[in-house]
């Protein structure tokens, strides 16, 4: 049997990458950890961007550590299905706004 | 939702015994985990020792009109566990001769105990500077001879500590049942009405929040600024403090662990989020729990769990404060809930 590609377990070992390269994986983590500190935006706000793009990114331990974390801090369930639509539009738009490109073509080459 | 406890129901994990073993066993036993007495080795705090006591923390009885998913008393209406008045009349004595400057009382619902209303005269003639009643809110609304607790809590000058898991009514009625939130919000009204809560009264109102599922607690400052804004423009309620709790994985909180396969990356969450600090200041170093029955432990956990003080005064009966100080704390996995991340108290958090 084909052992899965995804392991969720394999989200708490996200902390060894730094044993094969510590200078890049430590300060990738002291950025990571600094992003998501209260500042102009807040901490409730950053883990709603975030669990957002852990969708648009299809990121499975992302989508599981923002659930997670937008729980933690009240999130309601509405609140963290509105924010994944946020994502979803953005992708769908992203790809209906090249129709632009395809009508500008078509006018072109067949106007 | 459950309507009966779990001893009721005959599950194993009425049984204290059976707890304690799927703490030790597992993760723990394989190594997977570190257990808690190696965790606080590590930074050479083993063993916790109790320091001069502050609070007593008085179990009245099991009994409540609620039968909440997570509840670590496993309380429920089918529970008999109640203190008798000699039990009682035992606490005030140790209350006036201990240097104790707290009294909180919990349950069960406390104000179902029937010698409830005596108890709290009766404190309230000792002179303690701060004397908890730890409310669900719902007994308030639940029959016609507790509505007037708000002007009795009032008169004693209670301290009201009341649980109040979401500012939403589908989160907070999946967590402790159907009707609980509007019961709820209808008994903080109530209490804002006599002057509870409100900016500057000594009516002190605070909230606990404690989380709906398998994850911890977020930052008590934010979440105390989101319940207070959704109450206020909700429902215009006002409050002084909120405290988040972590759910420990005790009781009824570890059956829905277990059933729910949440267990083992909840404590990894737990042991991940140990944070050294908090551990310098974990309610057992300076409260004492004493069960319906009389009975000494460190914490409401640790009377739960049937795991006595370390000490030759066992008893209410036998009290003695001199050999109580510096006992060591009885520790096992459970613990971990009380040291995650800013730490977890019955006053919230301690780091």
């Amino acid at each position: 049997m084909s052992k899965p590609y995804y392991d969720a377990a394999d989200l708490r070992k996200f902390g060894k990458i730094t044993e094969w390269s510590e200078e890049l994986g430590t300060k990738f983590f002291d950025y990571y950890g600094k992003v998501f500190e209260e500042g102009a935006l807040t901490a409730r706000e950053k883990s709603l961007i975030a669990l957002a793009v852990a969708h648009t990114e299809q990121c499975p331990y992302c989508i599981d550590a923002y659930t997670k974390d937008t729980l933690q801090r009240g999130i309601t369930k509405e609140q963290m299905m509105e924010a994944i639509h946020v994502g979803a539009a953005i992708k769908s738009g992203a790809t209906l706004v090249h129709g632009v490109q395809m009508m500008n073509k078509v006018n072109k080459l067949d106007g | 939702m459950a309507t009966k406890s779990l001893k009721k129901l005959g599950n194993d994990l009425a049984q204290s015994n059976k707890q304690i073993e799927i703490l030790s066993n597992g993760i723990f036993k394989t190594g997977e985990l570190p257990t808690f007495k190696d965790k606080i080795s590590e930074t050479s705090q083993f063993p916790i020792k109790a320091k001069k006591l502050e609070i007593l923390q008085i179990n009245v009885g099991y009994m409540c009109n609620q039968v909440c998913d997570h509840c670590h008393v496993d309380a429920g209406p089918d529970r008999k566990e109640i203190m008798t008045r000699d039990t009682m009349r035992q606490c005030l004595e140790v209350i006036k001769n201990s240097g104790a400057h707290t009294l909180d009382l919990t349950g069960g619902a406390p104000e179902m105990n029937p010698d409830f209303r005596w108890f709290v005269e009766e404190a309230a003639k000792v002179g303690i500077t701060d004397f908890i009643v730890r409310s669900n809110l719902t007994i308030i609304r639940a029959n016609k001879k507790y509505y007037d607790l708000p002007d009795f809590f009032k008169k004693h000058n209670v301290h009201v500590v009341s649980s109040m898991p979401h500012w939403t009514r589908g989160k907070t009625d999946k967590q402790r049942g159907d009707g609980v939130f509007d019961k709820s919000i209808k008994a903080l009204q109530e209490l804002n009405a006599v002057g509870y809560g409100m900016p500057g009264s000594d009516l002190k109102l605070d909230l606990v929040y404690n989380p709906s599922g398998a994850f911890l607690p977020g930052d008590q400052v934010a979440m105390e600024k989101d319940f207070k804004k959704a109450l206020m423009d909700d429902f215009g309620i006002e409050f002084h403090n909120l405290f988040a709790i972590t759910n420990l994985p005790i009781a009824r909180f570890l059956d829905y662990l277990i059933a729910s396969e949440n267990y083992e990356d909840y404590m990894y969450s737990l042991v991940e989020a140990y944070n050294p600090s908090a551990v310098e200041n974990v309610m057992c170093t300076n409260t004492l729990s004493i069960s319906w029955d009389g009975y000494l432990f460190d914490c409401d956990f640790n009377q739960m769990l049937e795991l006595p003080v370390n000490s030759k005064s066992r008893h209410i009966s036998e009290f003695n404060e001199e050999l109580l100080e510096g006992r060591n704390i009885v520790i096992s996995q459970h613990c971990y809930g009380c040291t995650a991340g800013a730490g977890s108290s019955c006053q919230g958090v301690v780091a």
